[in-house]
C-alpha cells in the first residue's frame, strides 16, 4: 500500500487547498475534489481542518463527504477501473463483462487487488450509451468492450 | 491551402479509438512529409461510424469511417486527402442517411467545427443570437423564448420562457443561471456531445439567459463522469472571457455576465434541480421541497434559472432565427426539435435531432436499424432509468411529451435504450428498484426504504413465493413511491417497474412455471 502522509502534513496541505479555494461561492465540493486529487482520497485528518476553515461543524463536513460516491475514505489502487452497469450497457451484456473482469482480477466491485494494482468500481452511465458496454480506466474511456479488450485492460492494470 | 483532417475528440469517438487514429495520421503525415492540419472536432453523433475521419476537399468534406489505426496507411495510399475511394469511404457527411434525415438546429455545428475556435463558431452563425439579445429588453427576450414553445429538455418539459419570466419578475440583489449538466440518465449523451463538440453555444445560451433575467453569474454543474466535457468547457469559458463574450461588458454592451464550471461527485440524484443547487452550495445533494421554486429562492436563496444544457443551447438559434422559425417544427405542445439518443442494443446508435412527432417505431426500426445483435426488439426504455419500458405494441406512439404521458411513459431527456428478446423484464424491474436504493438521497421514506423493500418483494416473485400477492404488493408500493416522494427519483422509479409488469407479464411468472413454459 502507498505510504500515508502523517496527519500534520495532511493538515498543512489541506489548509493550503482551503486557502486557495475558500473564496469561491460554495467552495466545499471544489475543495474536496482538490483534496482527493492531492491525497488520492479524503483523509479523516482533513475533515476538522475543512470544518474549521469553512466555519462548518465536523458533522456537516462528514455528511457531505459520505454523501457522494466519488469521495474515498481510503486510497484506491494504482489504477481505477470503472465498468458501466446502467441500462444501455446492460442491454449489451455489461453483466457478463463485469463477471469476467471480476473473475480475472479476483475481486468484486469496490474491491482492490491485494497487490494494490487496481480498484474495481461500478459506474452508472459514462454517456457512451451508443458504444456499449463501456468502461473508464484512469479517466480514459473505452467502448464496445469485448473479450479481447477486457484481456488487454486486465493485462495493462496488472503490469 | 493546407489540407484539413478532422478527427473527433468526442468521448464516444475516443472510446472507440479516435486518439490512436489521430496519432497514426500524424505519424503517416510525418513519414510522407505531407503537410496537413489535424482538427479535433466533436462528433456528429453517428456512433456506429466512429471514429469518423473527415477531410476538407475542394468539393467539400468527405468522410471515412469507422476508421481503425490499421486503416490509416491504406487511406493515404488511396489519396484520402483528396477524397479518394477506400473501403471506409462514406462520401459527404451530410449525405449519410442517418445524418441527412435529421433536422439540426441545436446540434447544427456539433461535429462540424473546431469546438474551441471562436472564429469557427462565429463563421457558422455563432453569437448571432447573443448579438440580437444585447440590443433587446429583457422582457422581449423572455417573450421570444416563451413564444418559441421551448420546454425544458432535461425531462420535466416545463416551458423555459415561463421559468425565465418568474426570475425576471422576482426582485433580487443577485440572480443566477445554473446549467444542469448532470446528465446521469443511461442512454443519454446529448449534453456531453454539445459540451465537447460545441461548447460556445451553451455559453451563448447562458449569457442570453443572464441578460433576459438580470442574472450576472452562471454555473455549469457537470457530472464527474464527463472529464472531457469538463476540460472542454473550462477552456471554452476562458476563451469566451478573453474575447469579451463573458465578463463585465458582454459583447461590448453594458450587460455583465460571467460563469464557472463546477464538477459533481458521482451522485445521480444531483441531476434533480434542487439537489443540484444544494450540491453547488457545498451541501449534501438532498432534495428540497418546492415551493419555494428555485426561480424565486434558488442558489444561495437567490432567484435562479436552472435549465438543462439542451434547453440553454437551443436558445441562441431561437434568438437568431426567431420564435416562429423554431415553433414551426414539432407537434401539439411539443415545439421545435429534440435530440433523440438511440442507445443500447441497436445497430445504428447515436444522436438523432429531429422535430417532435416521429413514432417510436420509426426511430427504433428505421433510424436505429433494429438491434445490434440481430435478434428481435423486445422492449425499449424511453427517458432513462426512470422511464417506462415500451413493448412493440406501443411503437406507434409519437415522440411528444403528452403522447408519451398518455401511454404511462415519459420522454425524459430523450434517451432510448433498445433491448433484444434476451432481456428479462423482471430483472430490469428489480434493477430499477436497486438503482433507486443506491442513489436515493434519503429524504423521502418511500424512496429510501421503499426501493429496498421493492427489490426484496421482486426477489420473492422471482423465487415463486406467493407471486400474485407479492406483485399486488409491488403495485401498491409503487403507488406509495409515486405519490409520496418529493422528486422524480422515488416518484418515477415506478415507471420502469410498473411498465415491465404491465407490458411483459410473462416475465413475472414464478420461476418453475417459466421453466416449464420454455
Amino acid at each position: 500500500m502507498p505510504m500515508q502522509p502523517a496527519s500534520t502534513e495532511i493538515a498543512s496541505r489541506t489548509a493550503a487547498i482551503i486557502e486557495e479555494l475558500k473564496d469561491l461561492e460554495g467552495p466545499l465540493l471544489p475543495i474536496l475534489h482538490e483534496i482527493q486529487e492531492e491525497f488520492g482520497h479524503v483523509p479523516q485528518a482533513a475533515l476538522p481542518v475543512i470544518a474549521d476553515g469553512l466555519n462548518l461543524s465536523r458533522a456537516e463536513v462528514h455528511g457531505v463527504v459520505s454523501f457522494y460516491h466519488d469521495f474515498r475514505g481510503q486510497p484506491a489502487g494504482r489504477h481505477v477501473l470503472k465498468l458501466c452497469q446502467a441500462e444501455a450497457c446492460q442491454s449489451m451484456g455489461s453483466e457478463a463483462v463485469a463477471a469476467k473482469v471480476k473473475q480475472l482480477l479476483g475481486i468484486d466491485f469496490h474491491g482492490t487487488t491485494r497487490d494494490g494494482s487496481v480498484t474495481l468500481e461500478p459506474v452508472y452511465c459514462l454517456g457512451l450509451c451508443a458504444c456499449s458496454p463501456s468502461a473508464m480506466l484512469d479517466g480514459e474511456v473505452i467502448g464496445r468492450l469485448d473479450d479481447e479488450k477486457i484481456e488487454e485492460i486486465v493485462a495493462e492494470v496488472r503490469s | 491551402m493546407i489540407p484539413r483532417i478532422y478527427v473527433p475528440a468526442d468521448s464516444g469517438a475516443l472510446a472507440l479509438g479516435a486518439e490512436k487514429v489521430a496519432r497514426a495520421i500524424e505519424k503517416e503525415l510525418k513519414e510522407r512529409g505531407v503537410e496537413a492540419k489535424i482538427v479535433r472536432n466533436g462528433s456528429r453523433g453517428a456512433y456506429f461510424l466512429e471514429p469518423m475521419v473527415e477531410v476538407a476537399t475542394a468539393e467539400g468534406r468527405v468522410a471515412y469511417g469507422p476508421v481503425k489505426p490499421s486503416d490509416v496507411k491504406g487511406l493515404f495510399d488511396s489519396g484520402f486527402l483528396k477524397g479518394g475511394p477506400h473501403k471506409r469511404w462514406l462520401g459527404a457527411p451530410d449525405k449519410i442517411p442517418f445524418l441527412a434525415k435529421q433536422t439540426r438546429l441545436t446540434f447544427a455545428r456539433c461535429g462540424v467545427i473546431d469546438p474551441l475556435s471562436l472564429d469557427s463558431y462565429k463563421s457558422h452563425g455563432g453569437l448571432n443570437g447573443l448579438q440580437k439579445a444585447v440590443a433587446m429588453t429583457p422582457a422581449d427576450i423572455v417573450s421570444q423564448v416563451t413564444e418559441s414553445g421551448l420546454r425544458g429538455r432535461g425531462g420535466a418539459g416545463f416551458p423555459t420562457g415561463i421559468k425565465w419570466k418568474t426570475v425576471l419578475d422576482t426582485a433580487g440583489d443577485r440572480k443566477y443561471i445554473v446549467c444542469n449538466a448532470d446528465e446521469g440518465d443511461s442512454a443519454t449523451f446529448a449534453d456531453r456531445m454539445i459540451m465537447e463538440g460545441d461548447p460556445f453555444v451553451l455559453i451563448e445560451g447562458m449569457a442570453i439567459a443572464g441578460i433576459a433575467t438580470g442574472a450576472t453569474k452562471g454555473f455549469v454543474y457537470i457530472r464527474s463522469e464527463y472529464p472531457h466535457a469538463v476540460a472542454t468547457m473550462n477552456k471554452a469559458v476562458a476563451i469566451a472571457r478573453k474575447a469579451g463574450v463573458l465578463g463585465a461588458n458582454v459583447l461590448g454592451s453594458p450587460n455583465t455576465f460571467d460563469m464557472e464550471i463546477r464538477v459533481g461527485a458521482g451522485a445521480y440524484v444531483c441531476g434533480e434541480e434542487t439537489s443540484l443547487l444544494n450540491s453547488l452550495e457545498g451541501k449534501r445533494g438532498v432534495v428540497r421541497a418546492k415551493p419555494p421554486l428555485p426561480a424565486i429562492q434558488g442558489l444561495f436563496g437567490k432567484p435562479t434559472v436552472i435549465n438543462n444544457v439542451i434547453s440553454l443551447a437551443s436558445v441562441p438559434i431561437i434568438m437568431d432565427k426567431g420564435a416562429a422559425y423554431y415553433k414551426d417544427f414539432g407537434m401539439g405542445r411539443s415545439r421545435g426539435t429534440i435530440p433523440i439518443q438511440i442507445a443500447g442494443n441497436v445497430k445504428h446508435g447515436g444522436l438523432f435531432e429531429t422535430a417532435f412527432g416521429m413514432t417510436l417505431g420509426e426511430i427504433v426500426d428505421e433510424i436505429g436499424g433494429g438491434t445490434a445483435s440481430g435478434r428481435p426488439v423486445k422492449a425499449v426504455q424511453v427517458g432513462g432509468p426512470l422511464g417506462a419500458y415500451f413493448p412493440r405494441a406501443l411503437f406507434d406512439t409519437p415522440f411528444d411529451y403528452e403522447a408519451f404521458a398518455a401511454k404511462d411513459g415519459l420522454i425524459g431527456h430523450a434517451g432510448i435504450t433498445v433491448f433484444d428478446d434476451s432481456a428479462d423484464m423482471m430483472k430490469q424491474a428489480r434493477f430499477a428498484m436497486e438503482f433507486c436504493a443506491i442513489e436515493s438521497c434519503g429524504k423521502c421514506t418511500p424512496c429510501r426504504i421503499g426501493s429496498t423493500r421493492g427489490m426484496e418483494v421482486l426477489d420473492k416473485v422471482a423465487a415463486g413465493i406467493e407471486a400474485e400477492k407479492n406483485l399486488a404488493l409491488v403495485t401498491d408500493l409503487c403507488n406509495t413511491m409515486k405519490f409520496g416522494s418529493l422528486c422524480a427519483l422515488g416518484g418515477f422509479t415506478p415507471y420502469p417497474v410498473m411498465s415491465s409488469i404491465t407490458h411483459f407479464p410473462e416475465d413475472f411468472k414464478p420461476a418453475p412455471a417459466r421453466v416449464a413454459a420454455e
